[in-house]
């Protein structure tokens, strides 16, 4: 499934690649491949299922479809859908992970309780 | 031990039906291990099996810290695939515990193995055992399941899912077809093979794995699985 795109979202298409640090204001579409680091304070990023990143990601809300390897830092909720594959630490309010995702790490769920997962 | 590594054929592929099919069952030892998640200190465990949503529901919403780390996925890595001394094809331990299990000394208070070693390849079995003994505190422990000797080669790997303070829910791992597009445009299609049963340890065997921890319990199930809870 492929997440919904709109028009205030900023999307990296599969065949960029970008590395370096990644801010910004608005919500990012990542399907290509992405070395550094992402800071996306009050915005969701969503790693789409070509999307290949290798970062620290700070975020409002993530869902990854694709590969991410990096530690994970989102103030509302994580989104790991079933094709997933994540290795690094994931600091997040809430967590929905989907059977067949792949996580490698550890969860620390902050000052809130783990949401009920999704597709379990 | 009995050996099941010669039988090949590449596993029986599970339909999605089997896929769907959820087993529910009583676990002994998880009910021993519950008393020790009571605690209202904040716990560190290490899930070695498949990522389970609900273990990590289960865990977080206890206010302890869970690490997920697939072992089984981990040594299906084509980089791990050497030869020994005779020339047999083996895994390189090193490699893989150079990649895999790296956490400080004494780390954990709880791990749970499920059935890893018995799918685990041979080549791994001790050097992942010796490392999750220097990984768990003193005292921390450690839960593991074993098939029994009627237990055939066929037996599927589960993943397990925590669904009660001493009961599982156990669901067969299916094999995942996975079609992608490569960077030449070329699309590529992944078929994992699953994992077999590799042998079937006995009593004096399990002893002899886990000679290096203080204490080792045995519980015996009806459904040819022998739980096992050793202490450090």
């Amino acid at each position: 499934m492929s997440a919904p795109l709109s028009a205030d979202l900023a999307q990296i298409g599969k065949s960029v690649v970008i590395k370096g640090e990644l801010s910004g204001s608005e919500d990012l579409y990542v399907d290509g491949q992405v070395e550094g680091s992402i800071s996306l304070k009050n915005n969701s990023l969503t790693v789409g299922p070509h999307g290949q990143v290798k970062a620290s990601v700070e975020a409002k809300g993530l869902i990854v479809q694709g590969k991410l390897e990096g530690n994970i830092l989102a103030s509302d909720r994580v989104d790991l859908r079933k094709s997933a594959v994540v290795t690094g630490d994931i600091s997040t309010q809430r967590i929905a992970i989907e059977e067949g995702a792949y996580l490698k790490g550890k969860i620390d769920i902050q000052g809130g309780k783990a949401e009920k997962a999704v597709g379990k | 031990m009995k050996l099941f590594r010669g039988s090949t054929g590449g596993g029986t592929e599970a339909t999605p039906s089997q896929a769907a099919q959820k087993l529910v069952r009583r676990s002994s030892s998880l009910g021993e291990l519950a008393r020790v998640w009571q605690t209202e200190t904040p716990l560190c465990v290490l899930d070695l099996g498949s990522t389970s949503a609900s273990n990590i529901r289960f865990f977080t919403e206890r206010s302890h810290k869970i690490y997920s780390e697939d072992l089984l996925v981990a040594s299906t890595d084509p980089n791990l695939a050497t030869k020994d001394e005779q020339g047999n094809r083996i895994l390189d331990s090193r490699r893989f515990l150079a990649d895999n299990l790296v956490y400080p000394a004494a780390h954990f208070d709880v791990v749970l193995c499920w059935n890893l070693p018995d799918y685990l390849d041979e080549s791994l079995v001790r050097p992942v055992m010796g490392r999750l003994w220097s990984v768990l505190k003193p005292g921390g422990m450690m839960l593991a399941f074993f098939h029994t000797k009627d237990a055939g080669p066929d037996s599927p790997c589960y993943r397990f899912h925590i669904v009660g303070k001493d009961t599982l829910e156990m669901q067969p791992i299916v094999l995942r077809r996975e079609t992608r597009r490569g960077p030449t445009g070329a699309v590529h299609t992944a078929v994992s093979e699953g994992f077999r049963l590799q042998r079937v340890f006995n009593n004096r065997h399990i002893e002899t794995l886990f000679r290096d921890f203080a204490s080792i319990k045995f519980f015996l199930a009806r459904d040819n699985v022998r739980e096992v809870l050793v202490v450090r």
